[in-house]
């Protein structure tokens, strides 16, 4: 059994303390989200992860909170016993950031649960239902040899999830999760079973390819658990006696590492994967220490085993880059020294244009983290730091316990594979910007340099020659839609999440004014960078239910220009005043004044810091900014009578 | 492995895999004796013996305990 993927080594050894910092919950009088977030950060076993969820239950039930993680409901469908397994998710998730209520109905009740309307399940209107289901429970029907009743077969099956999707879309709403099927490890004729129709291996093999492309185009959730199985190997993974006594789906061994699965899933959801990665450089980028080996001294090259582990990083770290993570790096070293392999070793793959904010200094690392976020304007939670220097792990760790920072092997050559075990950049859509991302960090790092050249604020937004467009959703734009309101925590006026389903509701709905914005520039194109959603309040007033903006646009008062176009849309639909509400969370001080700056009126403020701001429609001129201005997309306003 | 070898290190397991204070662990010790102790929580129980003492149980091994003197005689066998 492979350790790395059994004891979830990227994640810190549990301390000796641990029992006694989990009594100690029981006396704190919360918040408790950090503290129960700290204590689930490392690999804890089934027991460990079982008493963090039972002290949770507790905590739960005095009345303490658990903010600041972000509450998930999930109802889990299954046909084997997950008693077991729900300790270990809502545990689980509170190392993501995630305070997990789990809704279980009795064993094997799937389609009774998904079909009848005021189930246990239905009734609880979850946030997303998780069907786990394995290859027991599909009518799976051998047809040795039979293409079309293999097809058949398949086709049923798939129809069998869509009847239970429908039922919970129906009745419930909830966003569906689906899990591929792990196959048995039984073969019947051998090698042979992957070919021939009808056999049980061709089987699951096609209804993991139908459920991964119903997923993609439903916006359902996909959860491949046939992928997690053969990373660790089905002979493994299945435990036919654990079944037989209990109805295990699984090894026991490997509980943690699903509920790792689910609860890295549920935070992609709730848009708290990691962005960035950021690189230390000696033996981490490249084998030995450039400062005393030296530009011919360190190992990189094709041929030398230890520079190829350190190429498989580089890979990695690019590889990441293509599908929009951020690159940075952060070095004790002299800068100019750190520099010189990536401008002069030809054997190098990365190279300094693809390194967002390059830190090589003497300072601390944690200081140097802080200060890489801050250049991206992004929070300390979107950081990934990997390091081959376990003080340096601590240390960060410690100091900026929201940073990432996966532990390493003694061996370089499972580097690349520890950090992709861990998940970090676990996404569950995929957006054509994402494919962008990189660069448009980049980008700024110039836009701020010009900044600083131009001088003058307003010749330097003049100087970027600015096409900003408008559109309401759409179906092209939905992944991304998805994503930005899950994501954005710092310019995020009222931070509501929304599943896919929710966002098409609000699409769909007439009733319900919707705002996309893209921001193009001279250095390129920005891509979708503002979401705004208004529904009907009173008779006349649209309440502003969620405005939030990419910081990498601050500054270009895109701000008022999204207000100019809501302002259009009003007078069009006949709305005379709009209202608007920031929410305080711990990420979006950003925008305490929005309101205030957009010439809103303030109505009130409450103890929580929660203030509400109305702007009359008549009257109303928001300041401009030189950009170019396309609205389009919008249906003409449906006729209505003055409030 | 003697016998207060093996009571100690089941004390330990029982501390991991049972959620109340120390639990006195002696031969007559069975389901009935302690909070939480279900169906669920044997399995789990014996799944974390299994890993303690690095051993594997047959079902029908698992089947047959009735109380900690019992799983004792068993891993005796074993050890």
């Amino acid at each position: 059994m492979n350790p790395l993927y059994a004891e979830l080594q990227w994640l810190p050894r549990v301390p000796p303390e641990f029992s006694a910092n989990l009594r100690a919950l029981a006396t704190s009088a919360g918040p408790l989200g950090r503290e129960v977030q700290a204590l689930a950060l490392p690999a804890l076993d089934l027991n460990q992860l079982t008493k963090l969820a039972k002290a949770m239950e507790r905590a739960r039930n005095e009345g303490k909170s658990l903010a600041p993680l972000t509450p998930f409901r999930l109802a889990v469908l299954s046909n084997s016993t997950i008693d077991m397994m729900v300790p270990a998710l809502v545990a689980t998730a509170a190392r993501h950031g995630i305070a997990l209520e789990v809704i279980q109905p009795s064993y094997d009740q799937v389609a009774q649960e998904a079909l009848t309307p005021d189930s246990k399940v239905n009734s609880a209107k979850p946030d997303a239902v998780l069907f786990a289901l394995d290859y027991r429970a599909l009518p799976l029907k051998l047809s040795i040899g039979d293409e079309e009743a293999a097809a058949a077969t398949v086709a049923g099956t798939m129809g069998y999830f869509q009847a239970m999707r429908n039922g919970i879309k129906s009745n419930c709403g909830a966003l569906c999760i689906f899990q591929t099927i792990a196959p048995p490890a039984e073969t019947l004729f051998g090698g042979l079973d992957r070919a021939l129709p009808g056999t049980k291996r061709y089987l699951i093999d096609a209804v993991n390819r139908e459920m991964a492309e119903a997923a993609l185009q439903s916006g359902d959730v996909l959860l491949d658990v046939a992928g997690l199985a053969e990373t660790v190997g089905l002979a493994d993974w299945h435990n036919a006696q654990l079944w037989n006594m209990a109805k295990l789906p699984f090894s026991d061994e490997f509980f943690p590492l699903y509920a790792d699965h689910v609860a890295r899933t549920l935070a992609a959801i709730r848009g708290k994967s990691r962005k960035v990665l950021i690189l230390d450089l000696d033996n981490t980028v490249w084998g030995g220490v450039i400062g005393d080996d030296g530009l011919e001294g360190i190992k990189i090259a094709q041929g030398d085993a230890t520079g190829e582990a350190h190429l498989a990083v580089q890979r990695m770290a690019l590889d990441l880059r293509q599908r929009g993570i951020v690159l940075a790096v952060c070095s004790k070293n002299t800068d100019e020294v750190a520099r010189e392999p990536f401008e002069k070793h030809p054997e190098m793959l990365l190279r300094l244009d693809h390194i967002a904010v390059f830190n090589a200094n003497w300072s601390d690392k944690a200081t140097n983290i802080q200060a890489i976020a801050g250049e991206l304007s992004l929070g300390l939670d979107a950081l990934v730091f990997l390091d081959d220097n376990a003080a340096e792990r601590g240390l960060v760790r410690q100091l900026l316990p929201q940073v990432a920072v996966p532990e390493l092997p003694e061996e370089p050559a499972n580097y690349a594979r520890t950090l992709a075990a861990a998940g970090y950049f676990e996404s569950v859509a995929f957006a054509a910007e994402d494919l962008k991302r990189a660069g448009f960090y980049q980008d700024n790092a110039r836009r701020a340099t010009l900044q600083k050249q131009v001088g003058g604020v307003e010749a330097y937004l003049a100087s970027l020659d600015m096409t900003i467009t408008f559109q309401p959703f759409d179906a092209m734009g939905r992944a991304r839609i998805v994503q930005l309101i899950n994501k954005s925590n710092q310019y995020n006026l009222t931070t509501r999440r929304y599943t896919d389903p929710e966002v098409v509701a609000a699409q769909s709905d007439r009733e319900v004014f919707t705002l996309q914005v893209r921001l193009a520039d001279i250095f390129g194109d920005n891509g979708m960078i503002s979401v705004v959603i208004c529904r009907p309040g009173e008779a006349g007033v649209w309440e502003i239910d969620t405005w939030l903006m990419s910081c990498r646009v601050l500054g270009r008062k895109v701000e008022h220009m999204v207000l100019h176009e809501i302002l259009k849309h009003a007078r069009a639909a006949g709305v005379h005043k709009l209202a608007g509400m920031y929410k305080p969370t711990d990420r979006n001080k950003l925008v305490v004044d929005h309101y205030a700056k957009l010439g809103f009126t303030k109505l009130s403020e409450e103890e929580s810091g929660l203030t509400r701001w109305a702007l009359l429609v008549e009257g109303a001129e928001p300041e401009s900014a030189p950009m170019k201005v396309v609205s389009q997309g919008f249906a003409a306003a449906p006729e209505r009578l003055p409030a | 492995m003697d016998e207060p070898q093996i009571y100690a290190e089941l004390t330990r397991v029982f501390q991991d895999v049972f959620d109340e204070g120390p639990i006195n662990v002696t031969p007559e010790l069975s389901a009935q004796d302690v909070d939480g102790w279900d169906s669920l929580t044997h399995i789990r129980l014996i799944l974390t013996v299994e890993k303690a003492f690095k051993i594997k149980f047959s079902t029908s091994e698992i089947g047959k305990l009735q109380n900690v003197g019992d799983l004792v005689a068993l891993i005796k066998t074993r050890t």
